[in-house]
């Protein structure tokens, strides 16, 4: 009997990973993004969330190889006179949570919809993904800006910046969750005719067992796919929103609010405000995209010889 | 004589494939109407299996055989007619009620690769139904049943942790029959559950499914289309075309002596080993869709001896001298020699 | 007389990363002028890649790794892709067992056809035509004007495999190989097709390798079998002697487990186990494990192929 460890030793998937090398660099750079992001508050040199440590002195210093750099901010400061190398770590912390947030809200609501519109069919189908159409048709952006400004009107600018976070993860959230929906549709629905279905039901299993216990786990591959491609749009999102002064506030830097409000000052001379995190969030960004084009290659069956 | 354990009872299925609304609108004549697509796969069908006894449902691929097992164990409700279990029937009871008889009726399917969850090992599998109806059941019990039921099917209990996929597929149908088994149902449906395998394993799985057969004293409903499978295992045959029943005999008098015609040309048409291919009889045309059926018997666009009266009448199934009973005018009027 | 195709100690591998297997053993075939042989085996046996390996079609990463095939007297096993190109589809023509594998369903019958024929002779487009209906007449398909218009969604399936086989004949090939032609099918439309295939070789005097796991079919419809296991073959010769006098224990093992050779309802006759996959071929004969009558050679010794008392061949020690 073979341990399910050395069964993924001798696995395709393991296999073809090490055959990738594009693949195996970009796992490779999200895991590095992600230590960073979960250690940032030890590993950075300085809080950017506490005003005691910034120093409004200290602000708009090029970086520490540039003319008039400093050794204490190796990647100089922003207008606030923040360190730059903290500020984004901190900034990928809070994007990164985002992006899992808001995927995991989406695939949370997407599962149930579509496994409920693709195993009961018929009626619930139609109302089921006519509102999935309905969500999809109605602009992402429109919704932010409204949410966001009666969210802001209701509980203030003070209270928002306390509640940025949770409120994009339920703006993004509830913006993509039809991708979900559609993808775990489909899949139910190739699934759920196949006979070890059948043999569930002649057993006698109600139908939410065979739902949740049969067909759902069969479906999962391909929500692996569109999951790593859809926190890199929530990111992407975010980053967005916020660059629209519509996401995390100034006083919470996200990568996209950091490249906001560096771009005030780009043509001042200080490119180093958005340049940085604008890579940082290309290189974040790029790496899922390419793990997730692997990952599709690898998962799809009609691709994979063992 | 006494009940039969099963009974299909006039049974109607019509799949509708119309789809949404809008595909339902249609244009005649000057005006809009809404007009549906149904597939007319099980016509009528009426069917007794005693206990004990096996019975086979024969036809080619859209006859609606497999229709027609999937209404007996309540995958698909029929449009008009009865599933009755020992006399009581079960084709209108609620999920609830059914429960005591899914226990007593099981089934098997053709696809060896498709009818196990992969997901699952073959322990998991085979627990499922037994919790499901046992609930109280304790889990040494549970295991206990599972090791002793994979030893009568022939897998090694010592592979119940593996997934399906690390099995061949008649280790997979073996495992599939353990799943019908493990509930010590009576009656067993089994949907082509050897056409998939290869001759050397098929063989191996019918004489299992007849040895368990035996010594369980099991009634089988079988489906296939391979009749030397059906010449081997049953003691009735039914054949079925386009969802009707053409003809309905013990085995052996099916056999050696066919009537309907459409029996006669399947019969013909199976290869023998070690006969050189004698002339088979030869049928005009195509299987029509089941979408337009011919009018009256539905053969007779196909049968040489078709007339007027076969083109407007349905033929009712009417039993002959020796106990066969056939569908089919002709052989009512004496106009096939046999 | 030299034969028309040979195959000469062929051995096929396929590169995995786990290694290279070997799929097809050291196989020797001759098919004549006119003859029809069937080749069987079960799943996995090596009847479907020595098919495909005749005319050079073996999918990645399966390739050649020795012997030879000749056909009409040049080794085409060592033809470059553009030269086997001449061969293929033009003198040996192909037919699978789906016959959605080869017709595209976005094209109409006619068009397939007619293209077909373009690519393998330098004849005008009415020419093409007229060949074209003429070999739907010839596969016995009613009405062939309307067929050439028609796209194959809109045909029966017993209907595409006649148009697969109408355009196999499209070239006039001297040997058509058939994948299991009729495993999709009904016995009423797989009992018109054999025969269709057998008028066809009696008439054109053509060649016919018939690759099927259906030994039934095989004994109705060929003259020469050759059964196979494992990647080789394990028993061949004339169709009705290895029918009726099997001496390879697969063999008689395979024949005595179809039902209808014995009394209903009695225990077929069954081998025990299964074929060994290809990674893992046992010592000896590939077939010792589920022998009955092995003796203890078998577990050592590869067998050699020996001419047996009823005139065919066989690889087994008992002989």
């Amino acid at each position: 009997m073979k341990s399910s460890l050395q069964k993924f030793k001798e696995s395709y998937f393991l296999y073809s990973f090490k055959q990738d090398k594009v693949a195996m660099a970009s796992f490779i750079a999200i895991v590095i993004f992600i230590i960073l992001a979960i250690t940032a508050p030890w590993i950075a040199p300085m809080d950017p969330y506490d005003a005691n440590n910034i120093d409004i002195m200290n602000s708009e210093i090029p970086p520490s190889w540039n003319e008039g750099g400093e050794k204490s901010f190796p990647l100089g400061t922003d207008n606030m006179g923040r360190d730059m190398l903290s500020t984004m770590l901190y900034g990928l912390r809070t994007s990164i949570m985002i992006g899992i947030g808001a995927v995991s809200l989406q695939a949370f609501i997407g599962i149930f919809m579509g496994l409920s519109a693709g195993y009961l069919g018929g009626k619930t189908d139609a109302i089921l993904m006519r509102i999935a159409d309905i969500q999809f048709s109605f602009p992402y952006l429109m919704l932010a800006i409204l949410v966001g400004a009666i969210f802001q009107i209701i509980f203030g600018i003070g209270r928002y910046e306390q509640l940025a976070v949770p409120l994009l993860i339920l703006i993004i959230g509830f913006a993509e969750w039809p991708m979900y929906a559609r993808t775990i549709r489909a899949s139910v629905m190739r699934e759920k005719n196949k006979e070890y279905v059948e043999a569930a039901k002649v057993i006698g299993l109600s139908k939410s067992v065979i739902m949740v216990r049969h067909v759902l786990p069969n479906s999962l591959t391909s929500l692996m796919v569109i999951s790593t491609i859809q926190i890199a749009n929530a990111v992407m999102s975010e980053a967005a929103l916020s660059f629209l002064g519509l996401g995390m506030p100034v006083t919470m830097p996200s990568l996209g609010s950091l490249i906001r409000s560096g771009f005030d000052y780009i043509f001042s001379g200080s490119w180093w405000i958005t340049v940085f995190p604008g890579v940082l969030l290309i290189l974040f960004v790029l790496s899922i995209n390419l793990l997730g084009d692997w990952l599709r290659d690898v998962l799809n069956p009609k691709l994979y010889k063992g | 004589m006494s009940t039969p354990i099963l009974t299909i009872d006039n049974v109607v299925k019509h799949f509708d494939i119309t789809g949404g609304f809008l595909d339902q609108i249609r244009f005649k004549n000057g005006k809009f109407k809404l007009e549906k697509t149904t597939v007319k796969a099980v016509n009528n069908v009426s069917l007794s299996i005693n206990q004990g006894e096996t019975l086979s449902v024969v036809g080619e691929s859209g006859c609606g055989k497999s229709t027609l097992a999937r209404v007996v164990m309540g995958l698909y409700a029929p449009n008009s007619g009865q599933i009755l279990y020992s006399g009581k029937r079960i084709d209108n009871l609620s999920h609830k009620e059914m429960l005591p008889f899914r226990k007593k009726m099981q089934m098997i399917f053709q696809d060896p690769y498709a009818s196990l969850n992969p997901r699952k090992t073959v322990q998991r599998t085979l627990e499922e139904p037994l919790r499901f109806h046992n609930p109280k059941m304790s889990s040494k019990k549970i295991y206990d049943k599972i090791e002793e039921i994979m030893e009568q099917v022939g897998v090694d209990p010592a592979w119940a942790k593996r997934f399906p996929h690390e099995f061949s597929g008649g280790q997979r149908q073996r495992i599939s029959i353990a799943r019908g088994l493990i509930l010590d149902p009576e009656l067993i449906v089994a949907d082509e559950p050897v056409s998939a395998l290869d001759v050397s394993i098929q063989a191996q799985i019918l004489n299992l499914l007849m040895e368990t057969g035996k010594k369980r004293r099991l009634t089988y409903l079988f489906i296939t289309h391979d009749l030397s499978v059906v010449q081997h295992i049953s003691t009735n045959v039914a054949v079925m075309y386009l969802g009707n029943l053409c003809e309905l005999a013990d085995s052996g008098t099916l056999f050696e002596n066919p009537r309907h015609p459409y029996t006669k040309a399947l019969l013909s048409a199976i290869p023998k080993i070690g006969e050189t291919s004698e002339k088979h009889i030869k049928l005009k045309g195509e299987v029509p869709t089941p979408i337009h059926l011919p009018s009256g018997c539905v053969f007779h666009d196909r049968c040489v001896h078709a007339n007027e009266r076969c083109v407007n009448q349905i033929p009712e199934l009417l039993t002959l001298d020796n106990g066969t009973c056939v569908a089919c005018h002709a052989v009512e009027e004496n106009r096939v020699i046999s | 007389m030299s034969h028309l195709l040979e195959l000469h100690d062929l051995e096929v591998k396929f590169a995995l990363r786990t290694g290279d297997i070997i799929a097809i053993d050291g196989v020797d075939l001759t098919l004549d002028k006119g003859e029809t042989l069937g080749l069987v085996g079960e799943s996995g046996a090596g009847k479907s890649v020595t098919g495909f390996s005749i005319i050079n079609l073996i999918s990645k990463p399966g390739y050649i790794s020795k012997g030879k095939i000749i056909f009409d007297g040049e080794v085409i096993s060592s033809f470059s892709d553009e030269k086997m190109r001449e061969i293929r589809g033009n003198k040996i023509s192909m037919i699978f067992q789906d016959p959605m594998m080869t017709l595209n369903p976005v094209f109409t019958i006619g068009t397939q056809m007619i293209e077909t024929l373009l690519a393998h002779k330098n004849i005008s487009k009415s020419e093409a035509t007229k060949i074209a209906l003429e070999k739907l007449q010839k596969v016995q398909i009613p009405s062939p004007e309307t067929r050439l218009d028609q796209y194959p969604h809109e045909l029966s399936g017993g209907m595409r495999q006649r148009i697969i086989i109408a355009i196999a004949l499209l070239t006039d090939p001297q040997i058509i190989i058939a994948d299991e032609p009729t495993t999709a099918l009904d016995v009423t439309i797989q009992a018109e097709i054999m025969d269709l295939l057998q008028e066809l070789c009696e008439t054109d005097h053509m060649s016919l390798i018939l690759i099927t796991h259906d030994l039934a079919v095989v004994s109705q419809v060929t003259e020469e079998i050759a059964v196979m296991y494992a990647g080789k073959i394990i028993e061949s010769g004339a169709t009705n002697e290895v029918i009726s006098n099997p001496r390879h224990p697969y063999t008689k093992g395979l024949i005595n487990s179809i039902p209808g050779s014995i009394k209903p309802g009695e225990k077929l006759q069954q081998i025990p186990g299964m074929m060994p996959t290809l990674s893992k071929i046992p010592p000896g004969c590939a077939f010792n494990p589920r022998c009955l009558e092995k003796i203890g050679i078998c577990e050592t010794n590869i067998p050699e192929p020996k001419k047996t008392d009823v005139g065919t061949m066989a690889s087994c020690h008992l002989i």
